[in-house]
């Protein structure tokens, strides 16, 4: 924000002096983000698992926010940093708001977001990346949209589903098995949440469902409604389903082989 | 040479004062009234674009009378001022207190500063509260004092006799139908007495609704919605022309 900038520049990111360092820093870590788009909307999911090396550093940890009314992140990478980024995005989407009397478009929002990711270049050149992936409902274009990034602040839309995070390999596969044109909505958080399984199932540093704890992912459903963050109950109804097929095929949904 | 003349200082600010207050009353009145479920803020305003309430924070909004760039300088540098206080802080520590004593130490200076022109414009900053209780609302005017209203209180040109009219009738509880039927019955009065029909296109409402399941309270009531809810007092007053005796 350019008001910041100019009367505490020490609170943004990116002005911050980096001390010399050796090897990777540890800190805790965020772990598996997807996306799934469905006609009139997106839905964006996430685990809950921080992960310090090898250490499980929070199970309960939320790495899905609200940007604002009509968008929201999700985060992988070092976690400080990546909830200052999104606390710092959402600031800067509402103040703009409020100032100007309309939002930013869609594509302004996620342009705004890697200009903010290439300012932690430095830090993310240390180990302290961050990577968020940004999902939204395009208001002028009544779809739902998502962009991945890079390190650099490389900015791609992505076509039906998205993944980021140590486990994103894992769950983009169970994706692209999974994904439909036509999905419902419920489908759709479904689906997402058989892609985080098959991501903790592989991944070590993405955390399944929890049943003894009741820690669910967090699913978060955007619609020209707005944004809506499924209860508790919701999210863990599609996860104990999804457990109770799990029983009899752990590995899932089968897809036809041709 | 000439010698400059001597003004007392009584006579600058009594001057100052009466630039300030005319410009002021050049522009139409508003007025903030506390209802059952939050604070409401009406207004008559030709303009869409340019607007007298705007949202300042979660649970504080803000109304100004006077001149458009004057307020509008001052709308933002509240909504920096919250911004930046709730992204160091927390989001509850902005309060609409710390928000009016910012305003008032701005007003104040440049009331004051003899190389400055005094702004001439009058402002409201209100906060809703969890309960009706816990309502606050603060109107600044033009020199930098604080006054600190309870239930209605109207700003602007012909704010004296508005504010009279309102006081004598807005009760605490009313429903938001019943306070945009009063506050628009108080706008349509005239200097003179007389009254005229505001139609709904020009009038500019907004709500901070504590009911609101988002953290941000203000709203803006426009279009249908705005319609309806001023039709719900048309379909009340008719009913009780045609049968005075239902309620008794």
């Amino acid at each position: 924000m350019d008001f910041l900038s100019e009367h505490q520049p020490e609170m943004l990111p990116g002005n911050r002096q980096l001390p010399p360092t050796q090897g990777v820093i540890e800190a805790p870590h965020g772990t598996t983000i997807v996306a799934v788009t469905f006609p009139g909307g997106v839905v964006l999911a996430g685990d809950r698992r921080a992960t310090m090396g090898n250490v499980i550093a929070q199970r309960d940890i939320e790495k899905v926010f609200p940007a604002d009314e009509y968008s929201a992140v999700g985060i992988a990478g070092t976690a400080g940093l990546a909830v200052e980024m999104v606390k710092l995005f959402q600031l800067e989407l509402e103040h703009f708001e409020k100032v100007e009397g309309a939002q930013l478009s869609l594509e302004g929002k996620a342009n705004r977001l890697s200009t903010m990711i290439r300012s932690n270049l430095g830090m993310a050149m240390q180990g302290l990346a961050v990577v968020p992936l940004f999902a939204g409902y395009d208001v002028d274009r009544e779809k739902g949209r998502i962009f991945s990034y890079d390190v650099t602040g490389g900015r791609s839309e992505e076509k039906g589903f998205a993944a980021t995070g140590s486990g994103s390999i894992f769950a983009r596969g169970a994706m692209k098995k999974l994904f439909r044109d036509d999905l419902s909505e419920a489908d759709a958080t479904t689906l997402v949440v058989q892609a985080l399984y098959d991501a903790a199932d592989d991944d070590s540093a993405t955390g399944g469902p929890d049943v003894a704890r009741r820690i669910y992912p967090i699913v978060t459903v955007i619609t020209e409604d707005g944004f809506r963050r499924l209860t508790e109950e919701e999210s863990s109804e599609i996860a104990r389903s999804i457990l109770a097929r799990r029983l009899e095929q752990p590995d899932g949904p089968r897809a036809a082989l041709l | 040479m000439s010698t400059p003349f001597y003004v007392s200082p009584q006579q600058a600010m009594a001057d100052r004062a009466e630039y300030a207050r005319k410009g002021i009353a050049r522009g139409r009145s508003l007025v903030v009234l506390q209802y059952t479920d939050g604070i409401v803020f009406v207004g008559e305003n030709p303009s869409r674009a340019l607007h007298k309430f705007s949202e300042i924070y979660d649970r504080i909004g803000f109304a100004a009378a006077g001149k458009y760039n004057e307020y509008e300088n001052l709308r933002i540098g509240g909504v920096r001022y919250a911004d930046l206080r709730g992204y160091t802080y927390d989001r509850d520590d902005v309060t609409a207190r710390g928000l009016a004593n910012v305003y008032a130490q701005t007003l104040g200076t440049i009331f004051s500063s003899a190389a400055e022109k005094p702004y001439e414009v009058e402002l409201v900053v209100a906060e809703v509260g969890e309960t009706p209780e816990g309502d606050q609302i603060y109107r600044l005017p033009h020199d930098g004092s604080i006054v600190d209203e309870h239930g209605s209180v109207a700003v602007g040109g012909n704010a004296e006799q508005i504010s009279g009219y309102l006081d004598q009738r807005h009760q605490d509880g009313m429903s938001l139908a019943e306070a945009l039927k009063l506050a628009v019955q108080a706008l349509s009065r005239d200097t003179n007495g007389s009254e005229r029909e505001i139609p709904a296109e020009r009038l500019e409402v907004a709500v901070l609704d504590r009911t609101r399941p988002q953290k941000r309270k203000f709203r803006r009531i426009v279009g249908r919605q705005l319609s309806r809810l001023l039709e719900v007092n048309g379909a009340e007053t008719a009913a009780e022309a045609e049968d005075p005796d239902e309620e008794k």
